[in-house]
């Protein structure tokens, strides 16, 4: 039992970041019906903001320490962040925080980023076939991940997680099972209630804003809702700033799991057009649980019993899940009829 | 003009007499643009069969396969298995890189073509990707995992085993090595001629063939309906099914192709070739050069090659001779302008090269050549007021 | 023994019965007019016929074969073509190779891997389709790329792409809708033409009464899913119970 919800635990952390990449691809589909294969980089640009903002915070001033010689006889250098000199302990906690703190720089860089490409780029192909969306945005997604590594380079960045939410939490003893069963990082934890308040946020906010009302509408029937008089295409420009940000601020807390790298929204970007298939296109609560749903059988799939009796089944479990889902329920698991289908 | 809607027999010969001077002059007309040297020309002959080929699936029936690479890797394992295995000759290896690709291709077309439109696409990916993350794992014994499948010393070879105790022997036609090169002094060029590419070069043309003959025959009309409309073929009496899987297992047998002869030309495999990244560059090539069309897939192939060899290799110091007439100050600026899209950063070109297309030309390269043929064409027409012209459109050649 | 016979067809979604019961015999060489109000099943009993829907209970035997749970293909196969509301056509290719694919699957059956042959050699196969081509009146627009033509031009096509196939029964969904007064003339003229030069048989469903009176030989009238009259056109006309299907709808 115990060994079945530290599984289902340890899915939660991807399944969140599933989640939340494929709730931002959905909205995008669902309102402008546009298959987007820049997501990915949505989400590796807003774990880049997390670096960008550890760099400018790390900023060190270099003084030349005459007393303490180093080894070489040269004197040692105290370095000393420009934050901490500013703001004191407000600095050093400041840069101790700079991974929750870069959501900050995320949401307006990501609603900028987001605005830019829809008005510079996808508008442009909302009547285009589906083949072309996905081949531009495809380019897109090389160009931005190719900037990125031009000014990252391409190995992997750490972002430390805050040092007090660095440490486990031993969730078996709080739900009665026995010391050490379910130890869990807190960090791991926070990502995923963060993930839930956002995916809450976004629902409610769909659900019970005028704004959210007339874009649901406009994702069942667009043009009738066009017909109605209402400016459909600002709400949808406004829409995607919003996916954008949600996909960017999931990469920025994000990086005290996996340290960013250039490619990582490759990677992800391809897990979660599975995810969003499996979900059903268009589908948003389809697109938060296989998000999560997918994230745990993921982490069962890599349980030594079961890898034991099929071995190599965690490679390629997503996979395998989105092949049956696929042939068994066509449409996905919340799908709708007709969507994508031409 | 009735016979506009079919191309005749004397255009279609016309288009292989001039396929085939192209092809087998590659040496000496890619040698001035420093592309020609055999390695290079090898991979531009293997990726055009492998770009023609996926065009047959998808340039005529309009499904768009993200999972093509993992016939191309079937094909090599399989092409380095028969090498290690049988002989050196290459013939062996690529029938049976053929056969197993075009196997796997009929298993994972049987399944995926039960849907179409992205749902299709997402089901090759995930049936590459299972087939790419196996390799790296499960399958080790078969691929020897991340170093990738090599020919030993102490392989069996049970046809030719030995000849040459201590020495890796060379992947061979009937005797002939794939690496035998001739070089010949011309206009102060070295021109190669190397048989690996010869060889290459006389299956590309077949491939070729085999397609034009496709495009023009019943089978290529009916793929060309199902991507038109689908529907209206059910009604009409058409059994869609067998004839999108024969598309599929028909391209994945062209992949397998290539993918042997990649083995072939060098004799080794590694996982990296059905990476879904590698689906995506065969996609690439083929939307590049023109999706549907006959030439396209290959020149397309041709160009993504060229720039990922010829820009990769560009670097600072190739960049600073090039703007070397400049005054040093902005020598300097322009190197530093043309850095980051050169040598690593040639993805970043590549990128933009493809949005670039995907914007203003939709339908690739060719369909440039077109509309600069049209214009000329038509500037002649006018000329000698001959105004008589065909509403058909020819699909481009 | 009709070429077309339906028994106790029902068909229902959720809460609506579709279709109540419906018996209908097509003799064969006849014109039969399914008529009947808007929602009145017309379409959904069409769809019976092509495979496209399953009727819940019920039989549709055509020619001896049953057509229910087969597919479309098959069907085709059989012998029975059909022409849309909204014309179906491949509009990416020619006029001539759309008849060509149609006289190819006639000819070929549902699947024949053809690959090496071109198309230019296939006489045979592109003589009967201008000869069809002809017969609707499209031969000088043989080289158009069908999506250029006009909406009554894609509708001969589709009609012309169905007789290749020399069908033994042709369902026509409202041949004539949303054309104009006289381009449906027009359209009257060449399916009687057809009537009198091919001896197939033809079932039609029609709003337009005027088409129907100057087509059919016999007509049902379908009405909440059943039929309520099958009869002779000259019957129909001063029929009570049409007159109260339609009420207010047209003049009968």
């Amino acid at each position: 039992m115990d060994a079945i919800l530290l599984q289902i635990l340890n899915g939660l952390d991807k399944g969140s970041a599933y989640a939340l990449i494929a709730l931002g691809l959905t909205l995008i589909f669902g309102t402008l019906g546009v298959v987007n294969f820049a997501h990915g980089a949505l989400f590796m640009i807003g774990a880049f903001c997390a670096v960008v903002l550890q760099k400018i915070l790390t900023l060190q001033k270099v003084v030349l320490d005459n007393e303490n010689l180093t080894a070489w006889g040269t004197p040692s250098e105290i370095k000393t962040p420009y934050a901490e000199i500013w703001f004191g302990d407000f600095g050093a906690k400041l840069i101790d925080y700079s991974v929750p703190v870069s959501i900050l720089l995320a949401i307006p860089v990501m609603l900028i980023v987001g605005f830019t490409m829809e008005r510079g780029l996808i508008k442009h192909f909302y009547k285009r076939p589906h083949a072309d969306q996905i081949l531009v945005t495809f380019g897109l997604a090389i160009v931005l991940q190719e900037i990125v590594k031009a000014f990252f380079g391409a190995n992997p960045i750490p972002q430390p997680a805050p040092e007090a939410l660095r440490s486990s939490v031993d969730i078996g003893v709080m739900l009665g099972f026995a010391e050490n069963a379910i130890i869990y990082p807190v960090w791991r934890l926070i990502y995923f209630v963060f993930a839930a308040l956002i995916i809450g946020a976004v629902f409610a906010f769909l659900q019970f804003t005028t704004f959210g009302m007339v874009v649901r509408a406009g994702m069942a029937d667009r043009e009738t809702v066009g017909l109605l008089g209402i400016n459909i295409d600002r709400r949808f420009t406004l829409m995607f700033g919003l996916a954008a940000a949600v996909t960017g601020v999931a990469g920025v807390m994000y990086t005290p799991i996996l340290p960013p790298n250039y490619h990582m929204g490759m990677d992800f970007l391809v897990l979660c057009f599975v995810v969003v298939v499996v979900g059903g296109m268009g589908s948003l609560p389809g697109a938060v649980a296989a998000g999560f749903l997918l994230g745990i059988l993921e982490s069962f799939a890599s349980m030594n019993e079961i890898k034991s009796i099929l071995p190599g089944i965690d490679q390629i479990i997503i996979y395998l899940v989105a092949v049956v889902i696929l042939l068994t329920r066509p449409r996905g698991l919340l799908g709708r009829k007709g969507v994508m289908e031409e | 003009m009735t016979n506009a809607i079919f191309p005749s027999k004397a255009n279609d010969r016309l288009l292989m007499i001039f396929f085939i001077i192209v092809v087998l002059a590659g040496p000496i007309i890619l040698a001035p643009f420093g592309a020609g040297y055999p390695d290079l020309l090898q991979r531009f002959a293997i990726f055009g069969i492998f770009a023609i080929g996926f065009n047959i699936l998808f340039g005529l029936t309009g499904y768009l396969s993200f999972g093509h690479a993992a016939f191309l890797g079937v094909g090599s394992y399989s092409a380095v298995w028969m090498l290690k295995l049988l002989s050196m000759n290459v013939i062996p290896a690529i029938i049976l890189g053929v056969v197993i690709s075009g196997l796997f291709a009929l298993v994972i077309g049987y399944v995926s073509l039960r849907r179409s439109g992205i749902y299709f696409s997402i089901l090759t990916l995930a049936f590459a990707q299972m087939s790419y993350n196996l390799a790296y794992s499960v399958f080790t014994p078969i691929t020897n995992g991340e170093t990738g499948l090599q020919i030993l010393l102490d392989d069996p070879r049970v046809l030719d085993g030995g000849t040459k105790p201590g020495e890796l022997p060379l992947t061979n036609l009937f005797g002939i090595p794939m690496n035998a090169t001739q070089k010949v002094e011309f206009l102060g060029m070295t021109l190669q001629f190397n048989f690996g590419f010869y060889f290459c070069a006389v299956i590309l043309i077949l491939a070729f063939y085999l397609s034009l003959r496709i495009f023009r025959s019943p089978f290529g009309l009916m793929l060309r309906a199902v991507k038109t409309n689908q529907n209206r073929l059910n009604y009409t009496g058409v059994n869609t099914r067998p004839y999108t899987l024969a598309a599929f297992v028909i391209s994945g047998m062209y992949a397998g192709l290539a993918g042997s002869l990649l083995a072939s030309m060098d004799p080794l495999a590694g996982a990296e070739r059905m990476q879904w990244t590698a689906s995506g560059e065969v996609v690439l090539m083929v939307i590049l050069g023109g999706a549907g069309t006959l030439l396209g897939p290959v020149l397309g192939a041709g160009f993504i090659k060229y720039f990922e060899n010829i820009f990769s290799k560009i670097n600072d110091n190739v960049l600073h001779s090039w703007f070397a007439f400049m005054p040093d100050g902005l020598e300097n600026v322009m190197v530093t302008l043309v850095h980051p899209f050169v040598g690593k950063g040639w993805h970043l070109t590549l990128g933009l090269l493809f949005m670039a297309i995907v914007i203003f030309l939709p339908g690739g390269l060719m369909e440039g050549f077109n509309r600069i043929w049209r214009k000329i064409t038509s500037k002649r027409e006018t000329a000698t007021s001959d105004t008589s012209s065909d509403a058909a459109s020819t699909p481009a050649e | 023994m009709g070429i077309l016979e339906v028994q106790n067809v029902n068909k229902r979604f959720g809460g609506l019965q579709a279709l109540d019961n419906v018996n209908l015999d097509v003799e064969e060489g006849s014109i039969h007019a399914i008529i009947g109000p808007n929602g009145a099943g017309k379409s959904t009993l069409l769809n019976c016929f092509v495979g496209r829907l399953v009727p819940d209970t019920g039989t549709v035997m055509f020619n001896g074969n049953s057509l229910l749970g087969i597919k479309p293909h098959e069907i085709n196969q059989l012998g029975v073509s059909r022409v849309f509301q909204t014309p179906e056509i491949f509009t990416d290719l020619s006029v001539l190779e759309n008849v060509m694919i149609a006289t190819f699957a006639h000819r070929d059956g549902a699947f024949k891997l053809n690959a090496i042959d071109p198309v230019r050699k296939e006489v045979d196969i592109r003589d009967h389709a201008e000869a069809t081509l002809l017969d609707v009146g499209l031969q000088d627009k043989r080289n158009m790329v069908a999506s250029s033509m006009s909406r009554g031009d894609k509708r001969r096509l589709e009609m012309a792409m169905c007789l290749s196939q020399d069908p033994k029964l042709l369902l026509l969904d409202e041949p004539t809708a949303g054309m104009a007064r006289a381009d449906t003339n027009r359209t009257i003229d060449l399916l009687k033409e057809l009537a009198e030069k091919r001896k197939l048989t033809k079932v039609i469903i029609e709003h337009d009464m005027h088409v129907v009176f100057s087509l059919a030989q016999k007509i049902s009238v379908l009405a909440q899913g059943h039929v309520i009259v099958e009869d002779t056109p000259e019957n129909i006309k001063g029929h009570p119970k049409v007159r109260e299907a339609y009420l207010g709808e047209a003049q009968v």
